[in-house]
């Protein structure tokens, strides 16, 4: 399975599953990440180890470690 | 009840209005990066107010607005959020402003404002406010910028899909805001009750059910509001959140509810969030046809270039130097006009009154100390103006993600950057600075060690130091350089390992994942800007100005009483014998000098004894003619210096000096260098000044005045040791490095933590980690064979 985190700039994936705390579940859930949701990778930011998203015309920054544990499909 | 009335003698015709207490209360909530404060500012004009929210130091804006019927309503600013879901008590306070809970007041209605171009995910708080029960108004901001990109919003579609009063409002232009506060008028005294649009499906809504028994009664847990605090407790509370006010039954009720789901195999968290986002998805299409759309393109193109791994970096260097050289040079002459200002009103006081204690209290006591308050000002409004303009344009957020991960190694946000760089400037502003993080918990930790940044308050003190340390010539000028160099990454090493420790320790608390928002750019709101500039600044005075005004006066008058002139020796007697000769003329020389008494005027007297014949004056030789009077007037004042370094070994702050010898003497300290770390406390530059007069040269001397530099060098102790040693020199180095012995610093912290324990904590421990330092320095260097 492909993680958030594996995605290169510019490609589009499905949310399939998040894992870690419940607490980082809800609130990535509540930013619009749920499971069957678009997000297009954007970029990483240069030195603080982060890609920016774009879900639901938001962009949202996570750290690469967390994105790690957001399971996605290409396409 | 009478209608309040309007309030009187109104001479500003601008939109805002000063409300009476009981107006009704309207809250202006929203995402974050909404234009939010923009339209509070629009609604309330001139009437906002900066307070503080209950317990906790989060800003509490409220202004007043006109309603069409012409109540006034009293306008109610809450900080932006994605969602009334809370893990920290300081998220907590979106909530309980809007819910009315705890010591906030209910509001009568809620203004949700939405940003047009992020629609669905603004919607998801619209409903968990509805949802309340509370009369909503949406009103959508950055319309303009969705037609530009060559769409639009259905506002009477939208109205009817959600069944809630929306308004397109352009707050910067005044465009929409009458219709607002007319919409806001219709509803303010409407019935609360649930939305009927959308519903809990009934399967969730049985299964949270057992939690609404358990909701204390202080939250008011009836109609609308069981059903939203039951959902709230669901997916706020956890084992490991901040809430300190917590019924426990409360939790272990949630825990029963999730393990009754998991063990059902229900998700039931997604799936209450995917109930709101299923009600979006469907709902949304029908009056927005912007979904997908592109609105990212100018952002887009910036970002391109402010966070491309190369330029992204020079841009962001560039930028911090400039914010950096902006505090440390730039304030410089802002601070001399102050300077200035403050000293010639007190000149002109004490024209006014008779020269006496009254004088020195209201000179050098009161307007002294509110001078020290004074002197910060163009420091936090030069920091404030690029942090306003940083977070209005959007760079504020890059800045914190390109610092993310440096700063995350010792446990610090990455927006604590600011303030971290801020505090080589001043620590005062930089404290104020914290407060672009949300998180207390952050706040804290960056306030704990803003001050060991090397500040330029220390710069006097280390000029002085390395100048006694290290002659000048044969390359002294590069030591000198490289020592200054150390200084700075010693105390910027020792601040991050300090925040490691204290962000594992002291200051611990749970992770917290990096989920946020990637503003668009966009232009600076100058008014806002400028408000802004202006509450931090009166905001300032009010709260830490007072505790540093009085601060500096305890430590004026600490250095200046007891008032005891003559401290064994008739130092009134010498000055009266010495302006005696002065005003009988340098004829009456022969006479005068066997009266005096002072040693030092004897001596600089008798070397210049060429005859008086002051009839012959022409240019060349009146400066040998005037020795005798100049030699007079310099044993004048230097009887005035010695008499002034007297009175300070005899103050109270000399007795301190003194007393504190014994704790300071393995650190290669001596009493008089007691009292320089006494005098310190005021600001860490008077350190020189007070050595200035202790050591008989004058308050006024400055750090590279050859004249204290050689009196420090040649300074010895009875048995004809040196006293300020290089060793000695570098311990007194490390001290003022570590020690937080500014007490504007820690009126600051007192003022942003709201309690003494934070202050106190900084004291103690940099005073510990100081003399520490200082011992391993001093003891380790006698060790190793340096004198």
């Amino acid at each position: 399975m492909l993680q958030l985190s594996d995605l290169t700039p510019d490609s589009f994936a499905r949310l399939v599953s998040l894992e870690g705390d419940r607490s980082f579940q809800r609130r990535l859930m509540e930013m619009g990440f749920l499971p069957g949701t678009r997000v297009h990778m954007i970029r990483r930011v240069p030195l603080g180890g982060l890609i920016e998203l774009e879900v639901r015309c938001c962009r949202v920054t996570l750290r690469l470690s967390e994105a790690a544990r957001v399971q996605v499909a290409l396409g | 009840m009478a209608k309040p009335t309007k309030a009187c003698c109104e001479t500003d015709p601008g939109p805002g209005q000063s409300a009476p207490k009981d107006a009704p209360l309207v809250a202006i909530a929203g995402n974050p990066n909404t234009g939010k404060t923009t339209l509070f500012n629009a609604l309330t004009g001139k009437t906002a107010k900066v307070g503080n929210y209950p317990g906790i130091t989060v800003d509490r804006y409220e202004g007043g607005a006109r309603l069409p019927d012409g109540r006034v309503a009293r306008i109610l600013d809450v900080p932006g959020t994605y969602s009334l879901s809370a893990r920290s008590e300081e998220e907590r306070i979106a909530l309980g402003a809007i819910a009315g809970l705890g010591q906030h007041e209910r509001p009568d209605a809620i203004v949700v404002v939405l940003d047009a171009t992020h629609l669905s995910r603004n919607l998801y708080l619209a409903m968990q406010i509805a949802e309340l029960g509370i009369p909503v108004v949406l009103a959508l901001t950055m319309v303009d910028t969705l037609e530009e990109r060559g769409h639009a919003i259905d506002v009477e579609t939208m109205e009817a899909a959600m069944g809630l009063p929306t308004v397109a409002v352009q707050a910067g232009k005044r465009i929409g805001l009458d219709e607002l506060l007319a919409k806001v008028e219709t509803v303010i005294d409407r019935e609360r009750v649930a939305p009927t649009e959308w519903a809990l499906p009934r399967n969730l809504a049985d299964r949270i059910h057992p939690i609404e028994a358990h909701l204390p009664a202080a939250w008011d847990p009836v109609g609308p509001r069981r059903q939203a605090f039951a959902l709230w407790a669901l997916l706020s509370l956890d084992d490991d959140d901040e809430h300190q006010s917590i019924d426990p039954a409360l939790r272990v009720r949630v825990n029963e509810v999730r393990a009754q789901a998991e063990a059902d195999g229900v998700k039931l968290e997604q799936e209450i969030i995917a109930w709101r986002y299923r009600f979006i998805d469907q709902a949304e299409p029908n009056f927005n046809a912007a979904r997908s759309a592109h609105i990212h393109v100018r952002t887009d193109g910036l970002d391109r270039v402010l966070l491309h791994p190369l330029f992204g970096f020079a841009i962001f260097l560039l930028t911090m130097t400039v914010l950096f050289q902006a505090l440390f040079s730039w304030a410089d002459p802002m601070i001399g006009w102050v300077e200035v200002a403050i000293g010639g009103f007190g000149g002109l006081v004490a024209n006014v009154l008779p020269d006496g204690i009254i004088q020195d209290l209201i000179v050098d006591g009161l307007i002294g100390g509110v001078g020290a308050v004074l002197v910060f000002l163009p420091q936090i409004l030069l920091l404030f103006f690029f942090i306003g303009i940083m977070e209005d344009t959007g760079y504020m957020s890059r800045v914190a993600f390109i610092m993310d991960r440096v700063m995350r190694l010792v446990g610090l946000h990455g927006r604590a950057f600011v303030p971290m760089l801020s505090g080589f400037a001043c620590a005062v502003p930089a404290i104020m600075a914290t407060r672009t993080m949300e998180r207390r918990r952050d706040r804290l930790l960056t306030m704990m060690v803003v001050p060991l940044m090397t500040c330029s308050a220390r710069l006097p003190v280390y000029t002085l130091l390395i100048a006694v340390m290290v002659p000048v010539g044969t390359g002294g000028t590069w030591t000198q350089g490289l020592l200054m160099a150390a200084m700075y990454i010693f105390s910027t090493v020792l601040a991050l390992i300090v925040a490691g420790v204290l962000s594992k320790t002291v200051i611990r608390g749970p992770r917290v994942p990096l989920i946020l928002e990637m503003p668009p750019y966009r232009r600076p709101h100058w008014p806002s800007v400028l408000r802004m500039l202006r509450q931090r600044s009166m905001m300032f005075m009010r709260d830490a100005g007072s505790v540093i005004l009085v601060a500096a006066m305890v430590i004026w008058a600490m250095l200046e009483f007891p008032r005891t002139p003559d401290v064994g020796r008739d130092f009134a007697g010498e000055r009266q014998a010495l302006e005696a000769q002065l005003e009988s003329g340098p004829s009456d020389r022969d006479a005068g000098d066997s009266t005096l008494a002072g040693k030092a005027a004897n001596e600089q007297a008798s070397t210049a004894s060429i005859p008086s014949t002051p009839e012959i004056v022409t240019p060349p030789e009146a400066s040998t003619l005037d020795m005798p009077m100049a030699a007079l007037e310099e044993a004048l004042t230097n009887l005035e210096r010695e008499r002034n370094a007297a009175q300070l070994e005899n103050s109270y702050g000399g007795r301190i000096g003194r007393l504190i010898e014994p704790t300071i003497e393995p650190l290669g300290f001596d009493w008089k260098m007691g009292i320089g770390l006494v005098g310190a406390f005021a600001a860490r530059e008077v350190f020189v000044g007070t050595m200035g007069v202790i050591y008989g040269i004058g308050g006024d001397v400055t750090e590279d005045s050859p004249m204290l530099r050689d009196k420090l060098r040649n300074e010895e102790y009875p048995d004809g040791r040196k006293k300020y040693t290089p060793l000695v020199c570098l311990s007194l180095l490390v001290f003022f490095a570590l020690a937080c012995q500014c007490s504007s610093t820690v009126a600051m912290v007192y003022r942003e933590t709201a309690s003494w324990r934070w202050p106190t904590f900084l004291v103690a421990y940099t005073f510990a980690l100081a003399w520490i330092a200082s011992f391993i320095t001093y003891q380790g260097g006698l060790l190793l064979g340096f004198t």
